[in-house]
């Protein structure tokens, strides 16, 4: 079996998960863009635990959903809180903390 | 190289003699000897206003009690005295290889400063509960007083040189304090801080002596010390001789430390005597005496205790020619006569016996002097100038009495103490120390003479001529309670000498510490006859300024000669330009690089990094898509990195 597909398909849902977060600019579009990125690791780890025959990318790929849902916890809590705050959810507004 | 013989020979048998044994009998006691006078101090420092009115009692019982065991001590010893009995009682730094322990050594040396400090210091403070009765902190004062004899006995008593410290800066704080008595008035503060700043400075040397021997012997012990100093070649008993003399010099008021002295009058007249007769100026003399054992193996260390003697007793007495004021025309007297005890001690062991016998009957004599002249002042309404006084004869009786013979005592005139104690040491000069002796020699006959001339001075212008009181004086006798340890010191004064002296009798009961002189005196020798004559011309001389012509109220202006003298020989004038400006100086150019160089500096850096950091906080813009573009071109530039590196 070959992984080029697959790890072709994760590079370009990896690009436009990155180009997502630096161009758009409402923050929930930017939380879906780095899940995005998060899922296409997640497919070429997946993709080459099959190629080599074992569980260690799989297992791997758990963890980061993991985390990803957790993080997703705490950022939109977060963005919650801002929105209610400034009635925006636009991260270049939220640029208080700064010089 | 018979001397040098004679030298070791006397230091083998110095040695044997030293190895003291534990202490048995009544010995065993000595604790107490310390115990009682600070109980004394603690009691009525500590017991607040409730001791108010029996205070005096025990402050004077206190040394009295330590005198009567003191007595006791002595005739123990003397039973079989070529021994020291050493009591050992706590170990007091016990560190593997430093071991200090906390000893009493009770030999013939000590004893005899036991016997002086308590006896003399005793009559002391019981004078004082005349003098300072109408004084509202009178308590205090003899706390102090006690504090000051348990601090001397501790210096004299100690058998390690860390030990001997303690006292030793015992003896400082005591006489700070008791200098500095009447601290509202601000001579006297200022008095009591430079005797004590002037004091850190000898004891500076004292320290490094001490430092000295840790490194060198591992042990501050006596006996270890001067076990030691012999196997350890002359350049350290030379370095040790001169670092014990720099200490001798703070306490002892030695040249070039001897300005405290003077301003040290201001204390309550029996603390002048106190100091000048029992306790702080003997230290030094003590201090280079007991260390004989260092001194024999440095010859250039002894001489430079001749010399600093010798430059000392004429310094002295010349100052002492000079002063109106009675009490510090006495202590340019007491600098001179401890000028003459340390020239003794430069002497090795032809000079140590007499300067120790100079020294106790000069406990008598000046503590009867101050006595007398503070019961001339207490009868004058406090007026210290000998042109305020004149024929007070008739009017103290008692006190112009044990004046009268505290003079012959100090005047050199046989058969009074001091023709018996100060003519050897004069004599000695001769003899050690070849073609400076005679240098030294001549100068100490000189002092002779001033001696005799200063003291015919102030008896003539205190109790003779007209009368140039102020208005409205009543001179009056003391009570009994000060007239009474006057006596008893005048019979002191009068005999000290001829009993140590004659028979040998100090000689043969210190000889097993300070060894023997090498060449015997007689009673009369030629430099003592000079020294007579020299007295006899000083006393004339005396009477023709002062005796037949009568003496002006106001002083006179005076020759160059007599301006210096007046102004202590100039000795502040030259602290002030050659130490204290100086430091001022080097103080404000260290203030001024410090503020220039050190601040700017630190300064310049702050700076450097304060603007550099406020340039670069501009990178934090608060716009998260940046930060996000930046983490992008991170992590790209690591991956690439380690591409690179795999390949």
């Amino acid at each position: 079996m070959s992984p080029v597909h697959y790890v072709a398909l994760s590079v370009i849902l990896f690009v436009i998960g990155g180009v997502g977060v630096l161009v758009r600019r409402n923050a929930i579009v930017v939380f879906m863009c780095i899940e995005l990125m998060l899922n296409a690791c997640n497919l070429a780890f997946v993709a080459f635990a099959r190629m080599h025959g074992n569980l260690d990318g799989q297992v791997i790929a758990f963890f980061v959903m993991v985390v990803a849902a957790a993080e997703v916890v705490v950022g939109l809590a977060i963005l919650m809180a801002i929105y209610r705050a400034r009635r925006s959810a636009s991260v270049d507004d939220a640029s208080l903390l700064k010089y | 190289m018979t001397t040098l013989t004679g030298t070791v020979l006397a230091d083998a048998a110095r040695a044997q003699a030293l190895t003291a044994v534990p202490a048995t009998g009544a010995l065993k006691l000595s604790w107490l000897l310390l115990a009682f006078p600070l109980f004394g101090a603690a009691v009525l420092l500590l017991g607040g206003r409730r001791t108010d009115r029996w205070g005096h009692l025990l402050g004077c019982a206190a040394p009295v009690a330590a005198f009567g065991y003191g007595v006791t001590a002595f005739f123990t010893l003397l039973g079989d005295r070529d021994r020291s009995q050493d009591q050992h009682l706590y170990s007091w730094i016990p560190v593997a290889h430093f071991q200090v322990s906390v000893g009493l050594l009770v030999d013939p040396l000590s004893i005899c400063f036991v016997l002086l400090i308590t006896g003399v210091g005793s009559l002391i403070i019981i004078y004082s509960v005349g003098y300072m009765w109408h004084d509202s902190d009178r308590r205090r004062f003899f706390g102090y007083m006690n504090l000051f004899v348990a601090a001397m006995l501790l210096l004299v008593l100690a058998d390690n040189y860390l030990v001997l410290y303690v006292g030793w800066e015992g003896v400082g704080l005591a006489s700070y304090l008791l200098i500095g008595f009447w601290q509202f008035r601000s001579s006297a503060a200022v008095a009591a801080k430079k005797a004590f700043v002037v004091n850190r400075v000898g004891d500076a040397g004292l320290t490094i002596a001490i430092f000295l021997m840790f490194a060198e012997f591992g042990t501050t012990s006596l006996t270890g010390v001067f076990g030691g100093v012999r196997s350890a070649g002359s350049g350290v008993a030379t370095a040790l001789g001169f670092l014990l003399l720099l200490g001798a010099c703070g306490k002892s008021a030695q040249v070039p430390l001897q300005s405290w002295l003077l301003d040290a009058m201001e204390g309550p007249t029996p603390v002048s005597a106190l100091i000048h007769a029992a306790t702080m100026v003997t230290a030094g003399v003590y201090l280079l005496v007991r260390s004989n054992p260092i001194l024999a193996l440095a010859p250039d260390a002894r001489m430079a205790v001749a010399i600093v003697g010798t430059v000392t007793l004429l310094f002295g007495g010349i100052i002492a020619c000079a002063k109106d004021d009675i009490k510090r025309s006495l202590a340019g007297s007491t600098i001179s006569q401890i000028g003459y005890m340390t020239l003794g001690a430069g002497l090795g062991p032809e000079g140590y016996v007499f300067a120790i016998a100079l020294l106790l009957s000069h406990g008598f004599f000046k503590a009867g002097l101050f006595l007398g002249a503070g019961s001339v002042i207490h009868g004058m309404d406090d007026e210290q100038d000998m042109r305020r006084y004149g024929g007070l004869a008739r009017f103290l009786p008692v006190t112009y009495v044990t004046f009268g013979l505290a003079y012959l005592g100090i005047s050199g005139i046989p058969p009074f103490s001091e023709f018996f104690t100060k003519d050897p040491i004069i004599d000695g000069d001769f003899t050690e120390h070849g073609t400076g002796g005679w240098v030294l020699g001549i100068c100490a006959l000189i002092g002779a003479g001033l001696t005799a001339f200063y003291m015919t001075r102030m008896l003539l212008m205190t109790w003779h001529g007209r009368r140039r009181w102020a208005e409205g004086a009543h001179p009056h006798e003391s009570p009994p309670v000060m007239t009474g340890p006057m006596i008893l010191l005048a019979i002191g004064s009068v005999g000290a000498g001829a009993f140590l002296i004659i028979n040998d009798r100090l000689q043969g009961f210190l000889a097993p510490v300070v060894g023997v002189p090498p060449v015997p005196h007689g009673l009369f020798s030629t430099a003592g006859i000079v020294a007579l004559v020299l007295a006899l011309a000083g006393i004339g001389l005396g009477w023709v300024m002062y005796g037949r012509v009568p003496v002006p109220a106001t002083a006179p202006r005076g020759s160059f000669p007599v301006v210096a003298a007046r102004k202590d020989l100039y000795g502040d004038a030259f602290n002030e330009s050659v130490v204290m400006r100086p430091g001022q100086w080097l103080t404000r150019l260290s203030v001024y690089f410090d503020n220039r160089d050190i601040d700017g500096l630190v300064n310049t850096i702050a700076a450097a990094v304060g603007g550099t950091s406020g340039r670069l906080r501009r990178i934090q813009t608060g716009f998260v898509r940046s930060y996000a573009l930046s983490m992008l071109f991170g992590a790209a530039v690591l991956v690439a990195l380690l591409l690179a590196v795999r390949l």
